[in-house]
């Protein structure tokens, strides 16, 4: 069984216990226990169920490289699925409940699979489940789907809150190890900005769990000094709890840390994702050990060696009473020295080597440790937990030379550097022989911009796996010279073996497994390459290999060992997958931020907000705009409010919130050169006072957006722009000022905000002016398409008589900060007038009765101005403007173009949004022909009928006919050709 | 080629599966073929495939430089639809969507053609007349979709928030018949059936260069030599700009990294496709439990299959906005591909200015659910020599007469 020992645990705080439950089983750990080392102590090996087969699974790991044990975690709006307990703190009150079986962790149905596993080796459902046709969607997929997936998902809306910051650095280590510590030292002492991240929530990593000697000193002690010495330089910053998450183009790093994962709902956000832009990367994650491939290596009770090691020294937690070592090196030594030193029984140690000799193979025997050479595991006794080995010769087939009887198995096959974060960003790899792992090819880093290096890799990341080795490496990443000494022992090489026994036959290698989570073996890689999924990309997806939630940390080079042997070439040859970001699984509400709910999109508020919010109103969003669509009185509903508005706007006067119109100020002495080009008009001509309606359209020739320009003087116009379109046509005029015609004087400026504005519109719209006050507003002084600076009830005011209703209108702009209070002097002297507010719908209503366009409405990025008859406003003078030579292509200038006409139900009724007119026929590929749709349709209060406009085939020559528009219950609406405008033709009402 | 089944998996379970033989064979080129297909990723297969399933021509090698299906066709978020807006887009898009309803049985390889069911949300009054148009349009196209209300796509994602509080749902565009499949699948489904032709499928082999000779193809350079050719296609979506380069003509295609991202694995909780275009955002959940998770391109070019991470930061919020429940799920993955994106967002298929030389590109954020309708398409255009009414529209010279396909028009996203 596993066991918390009486004594040791460098990282517990035995005065501290701390309860949980895990399954609704009350526990007790300690302060500084992971969940994983408190469930051991609690002898809670098993911990879930594998993805596929669902086996019985315990944990393997101390830390991120974990396959197995993946928990639900809290409860509630707190839930999390697949938390890895060998990286959650324990805390307090913590409930932590198994995943992926059913009815119960001990007796899961799913097993069945696992006895069935001949029949699903990798890849086996794209053989089958082909046959019947409709069986794979309505029987095999809703199978599959519900056995897969791991934790249950989450119901409840997230409780916790997360947020974002930034740093910057000159040096960023990332990893708090003897090594990060090292190069962290010798980078804050030549002044530079140093930031220094480590995942978990202590500083130094391994050093301490494997005895390490440094200058002298103990490596708790050293570590102690260092991080004291770091603390002191104000130019050091130190972050635990932070994970370097990935490291993205031009050295920007992304980390998560963990604030309040081990304190929940204290009121603290719960993670904080930090962008970080360094100006050089030192990557000290460390190495992460590899299981050997025997058979049964994934029974409970079957450990990394190491992390044995880490549970005993961290948390003083024996993992077993019997322990065999299994190995290819000689650091596993380690665990069986030590786990005899703790009174621990180690009935044998198994390498796998013909010898072993090393200083600590020797210390190991001098103990009376008894040690086989040349042998190893042919296969692991126990089904929940490991109750013996079945020793063979390793050059053999598995002939069983003895079974030993144990309660767990620590296994090494040694150890690979981490090479994430130098891998994101295009750093390459070279294979070391001697010690069988893959490491940094310091010659082909990630380059920035200068194309100098971006990352550098410090310790065992770098491949260094002795202490002394370690701090070297880290102190030449640091550009130090002085590195301190540490006393290691002699150690042997690694043997390069990966499957137990190496003549191992297809019954055993079907048990030998690689990912664990995922159930994938070695025969799965085997068939993979037996089938021609060679690449190591095709055996990846094609088992599943690397593709669990430690994405192949724990065994991915195990796999391309045994593919390569499958394939008879050298590893290097097979490559390794592509590292992706994260390093590990980073929370999504971390990477959203702040931005949820109300504030998921800045908000923008016209001035006018607050008054329209206490006013009924409907609200639309209109881009990150909020504008209203109606004011609802009590007991209407839209329709009734909207025409309402309608109504009371043609007859008397209307009030309507147009500061979210875009407008941007155009300036320079080429100012009108420049304005000529973008619009289809010509804008130098014209007079200053006047205004001026203009289109702009892209290249291609096609109407982008629309607006009046305004002449303020000799040098500027004021070009208003649709609300939506504010920012995209300043961008767009910026682009062509930069890169295009950057030798041009002219300058541009969105004022869209600086400026509340306010239409004014109705027959009575001047006299409501006139009520307020000031400036002269009478035709005569201040005709149609002319504006004026004045002030109007005591406010500094610009008028523009312009009007996009067909009333006589005046959109009067104020600065923003007086808008709120220009708009409740209208309202106020509105009142005895009868003035209302209106909205969008309103808005728009009122424009379609008259005829007027809207962009995105008639216009699609498909429409041409000549399509809506606005060939009046394109100037025939000018050489050349945007569009004007994608226009004069034969599609765009062909007579048979749809084009804008009005359209008239014979019924009265309204048309429906988006129908189509079909045509005779059917085209080639046998889609029924149309000669035209619906751009605009409304009920239209003023003419008490249904208006609409559309796009026609030939329209304009087509007045009169009837057409059929499709209906979504499958019948047809006729409608007539008419003119566009359906209200004052002439034009009367806004030249008033 | 032995045929799969579930009989096949019983007969080889009795002997460790150690008689299965390879998916598809691993050719040394010959000197000439019929036809070279650059690009061994979902459309350069299938039109390999259809060009000797319908028309007899097996005489043809398919060119990877990488490993085949690593391109996008590896690494899409593999949405199936076919409710696009303009005629020739939908028919060329429901011609593959009906395709795919019977790929595994024509491939005999299970490529896990899923129909879950796909919503479009449309969270703003503009958005909804858009996709009542798409409808009406699809009525007459013969693609069966509609239109449904807010009550509706809570009861198809029990998940979604309709309520949000800036964007609330108004309703969706629903394909029932669209869905996801297997990527991976879909390539060496195809690629198992080519080889089983007899054609050759040559990866690890890059094209260097295109020889012609008085303005016809001849063949093409590669890192193994050079091959020569009587017809060749050129199907390698964000690279077209740099092999057409080779062949001497330009495109108008740019190349810009699209992102996608996975989370951890979790029991089903949405079964359909839910794209959100406003707020920029679509998820699924694929078979193995995690949700597949995408938005918009990164917006400048780039050939690094890397992408950055803002864009990954936005879909996310998008995301968490209209399914709370996953903010504490955790992203496993984030990757990009290079999509080749044309001016009107719409793709080419195409004769090209070089004689016997023809294109198939443009498919960018949204080709996987054209493969089998594309491949089809193709080998018509490269067996005849002219196009057939599906590819007609598609041809480059429509960019210089203005003959736009904008898709762009109906939806900000279009995968
Ligand atoms: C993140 C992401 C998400 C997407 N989501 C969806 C989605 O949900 N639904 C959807 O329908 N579509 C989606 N797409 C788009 C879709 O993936 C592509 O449109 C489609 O896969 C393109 O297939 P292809 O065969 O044209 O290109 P690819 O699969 O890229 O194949 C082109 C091949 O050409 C090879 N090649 C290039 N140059 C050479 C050379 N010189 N010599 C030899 N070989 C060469 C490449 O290596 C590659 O294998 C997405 C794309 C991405 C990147």
């Amino acid at each position: 069984m596993s066991t918390r020992l009486s004594c040791g645990g460098r990282l517990i705080d035995r005065r501290a216990p701390r309860d949980f439950s895990f399954n609704g089983k009350k526990m007790r750990g300690f302060l500084g226990d992971t969940l994983a080392s408190a469930l051991l102590a609690n002898d809670q090996m098993l911990v879930g169920r594998s993805f596929k087969y669902h086996r019985p699974r315990g944990i393997v790991a101390a830390g991120p490289e974990e396959p197995n044990a993946l928990v639900g975690l809290g409860v509630g709006s707190r839930f999390e699925p697949n938390q890895r307990v060998t990286t959650t703190e324990l805390f307090q009150g913590l409930t932590a409940t198994s995943q992926n079986h059913w009815p119960s962790l001990e007796y899961d149905v799913g097993v069945v699979n696992n006895y069935a596993a001949r029949f699903l080796p990798g890849g086996f459902y794209y053989k089958t489940f082909i046959h019947p046709r409709f069986a794979w969607k309505h029987v095999f997929e809703p199978i599959i789907r519900r056995s897969a997936g791991l934790g249950k998902a989450p119901i409840d809306r997230d409780a916790d809150r997360y947020e974002q910051a930034y740093d910057f650095a000159d040096v960023l280590v990332i990893g708090g190890g003897v090594a990060g510590l090292q190069a962290a030292l010798v980078a804050g002492r030549s002044g530079a900005r140093v930031l220094v991240l480590e995942q978990t929530a202590h500083w130094g990593g391994r050093a301490p769990v494997d005895e390490a000697e440094i200058g002298g000193l103990t490596a708790d002690e050293w570590i102690r000094n260092a991080v004291e010495a770091l603390e002191g330089m104000q130019n050091v910053t130190l972050r635990l709890r932070t994970m370097g998450a990935g490291v993205y183009d031009h050295g920007y790093v992304l980390a998560e840390e963990r604030i309040a994962d081990h304190t929940p709902a204290d009121g603290r956000p719960r993670k904080r994702l930090w962008r970080i832009r360094a100006a050089k990367v030192i990557a000290a994650q460390g190495a992460i050990e590899r299981p050997l491939s025997f058979a049964g290596n994934d029974v409970p009770g079957v450990m990394l060696a190491g992390s044995v090691r880490d549970f005993v020294v961290n948390h003083a937690v024996a993992p077993g009473d019997r322990t065999v070592v299994v190995t290819n090196n000689d650091d596993a030594y380690r665990t069986a020295i030590l786990l005899v030193e703790a009174g621990l029984s180690v009935p044998v140690v198994l390498d796998a080597r013909a010898a072993a000799d090393g200083e600590l193979p020797r210390r190991a025997r001098a103990m009376g440790i008894r040690v086989e050479t040349g042998r190893g595991i042919a296969s692991v006794k126990g089904g929940k937990r490991v109750t013996g080995v079945a020793v063979c010769a390793q050059a053999g087939q598995g002939a069983v030379l003895e079974t030993i009887a144990c309660d767990s198995v620590a296994m090494s096959g040694g150890w690979s550097p981490i090479v994430h974060l130098w891998s994101h960003c295009g750093g390459k790899l070279i294979w070391d022989e001697v010690n069988a792992h893959f490491r940094p090819d310091p010659d082909r880093p990630p380059t920035g911009q200068d194309g100098q290096g971006i990352v550098v890799t410090a310790g065992s990341a770098s491949g260094a796996l002795t202490t002394d080795a370690v701090l070297r490496d880290a102190t030449n990443a640091a550009g130090g010279t002085d590195a301190p000494e540490a006393a290691v022992p002699q150690e042997a090489p690694v043997a390069a073996i990966w499957v137990m026994p190496q003549g191992a036959g297809p019954e055993l290698r079907a048990k030998m497994w690689l990912d664990y989570q995922n159930d994938v073996k070695v025969s799965d890689v085997q068939l993979a390459a037996r089938e021609g999924y060679t690449s190591v990309e095709h055996t990846k997806r094609y088992t599943t290999l690397g593709m669990a939630t430690d994405q192949g940390k724990l065994s991915n080079i195990n796999g391309l060992a045994v593919l390569s042997q499958a394939l008879s070439i050298d590893i290097p040859q097979v490559g390794t997958t592509t590292f992706r970001p994260p390093y590990t699984p980073v929370t999504l509400g971390a990477l959203a931020g702040e931005a949820r709910d109300d504030i998921f999109q800045p908000l923008r508020r016209t001035p006018m907000h607050e008054w329209h919010e206490a006013h009924d109103v409907e609200w639309e969003p209109v881009g990150l705009w909020r504008r209203p669509y109606c004011y609802r009185r009590p007991g209407e509903t839209s329709h009734q409010a909207v025409m309402r508005e309608v109504s009371n706007t043609r007859t008397n006067v209307g009030l309507l919130d147009a500061s979210t119109l875009g407008k941007i100020i155009v300036k320079g002495p080429d100012a009108g050169k420049f304005l000529d080009m973008l619009y289809t008009g010509m804008m130098s001509t014209l007079p200053v006072g006047k205004c001026r309606y203009g289109l702009m359209c892209n290249e291609q020739g096609f109407l982008s957006d629309d607006g009046v320009v305004a002449r303020i003087d000799e040098e500027t116009w004021l070009c208003h722009t649709t609300s939506g379109g504010a920012d995209r046509i300043h961008a767009w005029m910026e682009d062509w000022l930069q890169c295009e015609w950057w030798d041009w004087q002219v300058f541009t400026a969105n004022v869209t905000e600086q400026y509340a504005q306010v239409a004014v519109v109705g027959p009575n719209a001047r006299k409501l002016l006139e009520k307020l006050g000031g400036m002269d507003v009478s035709k005569e002084t201040l005709p149609f398409m002319q504006w004026q600076d004045g002030t109007l009830g005591g406010f500094r005011a610009r008028v523009y008589r312009i009007s996009f209703s067909g009333e006589l209108s005046y959109e009067i702009a104020v600065p923003a900060n007086e808008g709120r209070a220009f708009w409740d002097a209208c309202v106020a002297v509105g009142a005895e007038l009868g003035a209302m507010p209106y909205g969008t719908e309103c808005l728009h209503v009122m424009r379609a009765e008259k005829g007027f366009i809207m962009i995105g409405d008639e216009t699609d990025g498909t429409v041409i101005p000549q399509d809506l008859n606005l060939g009046w406003a394109i100037s025939k003078k000018k050489a050349d403007y945007l569009g004007k030579r994608g226009q004069e292509r034969a599609f765009l200038a062909s007579p048979d173009r749809w084009k804008l006409v009005g359209l008239e139900t014979l019924d009265g009724s309204v048309l429906e949004d988006g129908a189509y007119a079909p045509a005779e026929g059917l085209n080639a590929n046998g889609q029924r022909n149309t000669q035209g749709r619906v751009t605009s349709t409304y009920f239209s209060p003023t003419l008490g009928r249904g208006i609409a406009m559309g796009l026609v085939l030939r329209g304009p020559d087509r007045m009169g006919e009837v057409v059929e528009f499709t209906k979504l219950d499958g019948s047809l609406a006729k409608a007539k050709i008419v003119d566009q405008v359906f209200y004052d033709k002439e034009g009367a009402k806004q030249d008033v | 080629m032995r045929r799969y089944s579930v009989f096949a998996i019983a007969r080889e379970a009795m002997r460790h599966h150690t008689g299965w033989e390879r998916a598809w064979a691993s050719p040394e080129p010959r000197a000439s073929y019929d036809v070279v297909i650059v690009g061994a990723g979902g459309h350069g297969l299938a039109t390999a495939y259809y060009l000797g399933k319908n028309f007899g021509i097996t005489n043809v090698a398919v060119i990877e430089k990488g490993w085949l299906g690593g391109g996008n066709t590896g690494r899409n978020t593999t949405i199936i639809r076919s409710n696009y807006l303009q005629d020739p887009s939908a028919a060329i898009y429901d011609k593959a969507l009906s395709l795919y309803e019977n790929l595994s049985q024509d491939l005999n390889y299970n490529v896990m053609f899923s129909p879950r069911g796909l919503l479009m949300l449309a969270q703003t009054h503009h958005e909804v007349r858009g996709y009542l148009r798409t409808v009406h349009a699809n009525n007459l196209q013969g693609v069966k979709t509609e239109w449904i209300g807010p009550e509706k796509v809570k009861e198809l994602v029990p998940i979604i928030n309709i309520h949000g509080p800036r964007y609330p749902i108004l309703g969706a565009l629903y394909q029932e018949r669209g869905g996801t499949a297997r990527h991976d699948a879909v390539a060496w489904g195809y690629a198992r059936a080519c080889s089983a032709m007899g054609m050759h499928i040559i990866q690890q082999c890059e094209v260097t260069g295109v020889r012609s000779e008085g303005g016809q193809v001849t063949g093409v350079d590669t890192t193994k030599g050079h091959i020569g050719c009587k017809k060749l296609g050129i199907v390698v979506a964000g690279h077209s700009g740099q092999v057409a380069a080779m062949a001497g003509f330009r495109l108008p295609v740019e190349s810009m990294a699209l992102q996608a991202l996975v989370s951890e694995p979790i029991k089903p909780c949405m079964d359909v496709v839910v794209m959100a275009n406003t707020v920029h955002g679509y998820m699924s959940q694929s078979d193995k439990g995690e949700m597949v998770i995408g938005g918009g391109t990164d917006g400048f070019n780039n050939y690094t299959q890397r992408g950055s991470f803002h864009h990954i930061e936005e879909t996310l919020r998008a995301l968490i906005e209209t399914f709370p429940m996953i903010s504490r799920l955790k992203m496993l993955r984030q990757w990009g591909g290079i999509v080749d994106m044309t001016g009107d967002r719409s793709p080419l298929i195409s004769k090209t200015p070089l004689g016997n030389c023809f294109i198939n590109c443009g498919w960018g954020t949204g080709g996987f659910k054209a493969i089998p309708g594309s491949g089809w398409a193709m080998a018509e255009l490269v067996a005849k020599g002219e196009p057939g009414p599906l590819a007609a529209e598609f041809s480059i010279d429509r960019f210089k007469e203005g003959r736009f396909i904008d898709e762009s028009v109906a939806a900000g996203v279009a995968h």
